[in-house]
């Protein structure tokens, strides 16, 4: 149970960091940190202790697997977490360029 | 088996690619390359919902057949609901694409835009016909990668700034989904939606999914921008270049947020009250306060936007409506009658809304301007986008013979019956300052010649950016054929029955 919880407080250390921090590129990384530990827990759904790969061998019969589709499910959500990321870099540099900061506070031409 | 299910997905995604090569060695196939896609989308998309009726098709992605009644594969399915939403996206794509060949000129590579556009109608097009939750996610992202690039295609200060408000919290949202989903399949161990619905009416352990419909809700509900969840909109759909915040604000919002929360709190969860009085309590809030922040604004694209979150409250509230109807036991009429409301309005609002983002990127094609206090007197020089944007600025608030008043309508009578009377006076109210706030927009931006500061010769705009105006105009006179009976059990009856009948959706998939 101390792993799932573990893993609950990692995604709200990201979203604290998300919150507070005031640099683009500290932003970037703690959505990072919220995006892993949500592929952690989708990992943990999928483990069974003692469990092996599954891969059915006739020859020598295993009782535990561990469960794969959640394995997929994490190297295909890992996958898009690399598109976004590279998104969120690509923007922040020409940010940067425009604006010559990394400082949230100083980007706001928009509001109301 | 159709056969037509995974061309919506394979037509728009081989485009992207096909504009990228050939775009590049021929200039000027892009555009009309991406219009032929997304009208060949729009005829199959019409097609199905003519064929499709009350009879779902299921497509098992790479032939798996369930074992032991158990789905093992990805499920597509084709249903009432889904084409309902297909014809959206596709038909208003293909009228913000067509508007593009003029529009987007004045931009560099065009060839990326027409590819992103594809891209993101593909993934739109995904999240509907998805019967699977992870399929759900992996569509939703493909759409929202290339909203967040379209949001920024201008790459000047506004753009970006918005871009990243979106990518932020757009990112935090598709984390929350992706949490969902995972505690639903640690305690279901299937991701299939009509079997989850399987596994959930044996169920215990009410808490645990009273907790993921929250993340569930908190996740969609940032991608559909209701409030309190709006803080990206406004900037995002005001930044994008025109015919894109036609496509956010008509099409996306609806496709990758409202569809998918009421699909998986009819379809996919019991129905509960306590659920059910959050989501309408969520959608009148939007209604509400949505309109209000919409009256001060001057800027036409921030003014629309704003309107944007108060009409999808309307739809939301409507849906929500009905689900308190029914988990209270009341008659299913009224529920009927309510859902019918919320998805009548939520096809109107695609075409109403993409219209005057059209209108908008119109006027600031011509004048360089968002600024309504910069114009005047547009009537006599554009009358084709002047009268087109009448026709949208009546519809949006409700006045006949236009679509939107048959939808009001029927959300207003649905709230009398129900004997919310509360939100009956509120959705008037929200009704009449929606009007007052078009009134605004076409008397500073068509009339009042004389405070006109415009010293120059102004040209309508070329024929495509008309073109679309025009059909989108027409459409918004001819949806309103929706409300009479004859049309609606054809159009919006199956959706309707798909989501209100607790075990329809479920056992046609599973196929018992």
């Amino acid at each position: 149970m101390i792993v799932y919880l573990l893993c609950f407080l990692l995604f709200l250390v990201g979203l604290y960091g998300v919150i507070t921090r005031r640099n683009l590129i500290k932003i970037a990384i703690s959505l990072s940190i919220m995006e892993f530990s949500t592929f952690l827990l989708l990992a943990l759904v999928g483990y069974t202790d003692g469990g092996v790969a599954p891969i059915v061998d006739p020859a020598s019969p295993v009782q535990k697997y561990v469960d794969p589709l959640p394995q997929a499910m994490v190297l295909t959500a890992i996958v898009i977490g690399l598109a976004t990321t590279a998104m969120l870099m690509a923007i922040i540099i020409r940010l940067y360029r425009k604006y010559g900061t990394f400082d949230i506070r100083e980007i706001k031409t928009l509001k109301g | 088996m159709s056969p037509l299910i995974p061309l919506f997905i394979v037509i728009p995604l081989a485009g992207a690619f096909l504009t990228m090569i050939l775009g590049r060695l021929l200039p000027n196939l892009n555009k009309y390359l991406a219009s032929l896609i997304l009208l060949t989308l729009a005829v199959l998309s019409v097609y199905a919902l003519a064929t499709t009726g009350e009879n779902p098709s299921v497509y098992k992605v790479g032939g798996w057949e369930p074992v032991n009644r158990v789905p093992i594969g990805i499920y597509m399915v084709m249903d009432g609901f889904t084409v309902l939403v297909l014809c959206i996206i596709n038909i208003v794509g293909f009228l913000s694409v067509f508007y593009s060949i003029s529009y987007i000129r004045r931009y560099t590579s065009e060839n990326f835009f027409y590819a992103l556009f594809c891209l993101m109608v593909a993934g739109m097009n995904g999240v509907v016909l998805s019967g699977d939750l992870f399929n759900i996610f992996v569509f939703l992202e493909i759409s929202v990668i290339s909203a967040y690039a379209l949001v920024a295609f201008g790459v000047e200060k506004n753009e970006l700034e918005a871009s990243f408000k979106y990518q932020v919290l757009g990112s935090m949202a598709s984390f929350f989904i992706l949490l969902g989903i995972g505690l639903i399949y640690w305690k279901t161990k299937t991701l299939n939606i009509a079997d989850i619905r399987e596994v959930l009416k044996a169920g215990s352990d009410r808490p645990f999914y009273i907790f993921v419909q929250l993340i569930l809700l908190s996740g969609f509900g940032l991608k559909a921008a209701v409030i309190p969840f709006h803080a990206w909109l406004p900037d995002a759909h005001s930044s994008a270049p025109s015919p894109i915040s036609a496509m956010l604000s008509g099409v996306l919002i609806k496709a990758v947020g409202i569809y998918v929360i009421i699909r998986l709190f009819f379809n996919m969860f019991e129905l509960t009250e306590n659920m059910s009085v959050l989501i309408t309590t969520l959608g009148t809030l939007s209604m509400v306060i949505g309109v209000f922040l919409a009256i001060g604004q001057w800027d036409i694209k921030r003014l629309l936007a704003y309107h944007s979150i108060s009409q999808m409250g309307y739809v939301v509230l409507s849906v929500g409506m009905g689900m308190i109807v029914i988990t209270r036991g009341g008659a299913p009429e009224i529920a009927i009658l309510a859902i019918a409301g919320g998805l009548f309005h939520l096809v109107n609002h695609a075409a109403f809304k993409g219209l005057l983002f059209l209108n908008a990127g119109a006027i600031e094609y011509t004048l360089g301007t968002r600024d309504l206090k910069e114009m005047g007197g547009l009537s006599r020089s554009m009358p084709a986008t002047s009268a087109t944007s009448f026709i949208a600025s009546l519809s949006i608030s409700g006045i006949p013979p236009f679509n939107g008043f048959f939808s009001k309508l029927i959300i207003i009578i649905a709230a009398i019956m129900a004997k919310f009377y509360l939100l009956a006076v509120l959705a008037v109210i929200v009704s009449i300052i929606t009007l007052a706030s078009f009134l605004k927009f076409q008397r500073y931006a068509f009339y009042n010649r004389e405070e006109s500061k415009i010293d120059r010769k102004i040209r309508e705009v070329p024929f495509p950016m008309i073109f679309s105006m025009v059909i989108m105009s027409l459409l918004c006179i001819i949806l309103s054929l929706l409300a009479f009976p004859g049309v609606r059990d054809a159009v919006l009856t199956p959706a309707i029955n798909i989501l209100t009948d607790p075990l329809k959706y479920s056992s046609i998939i599973l196929g018992n």
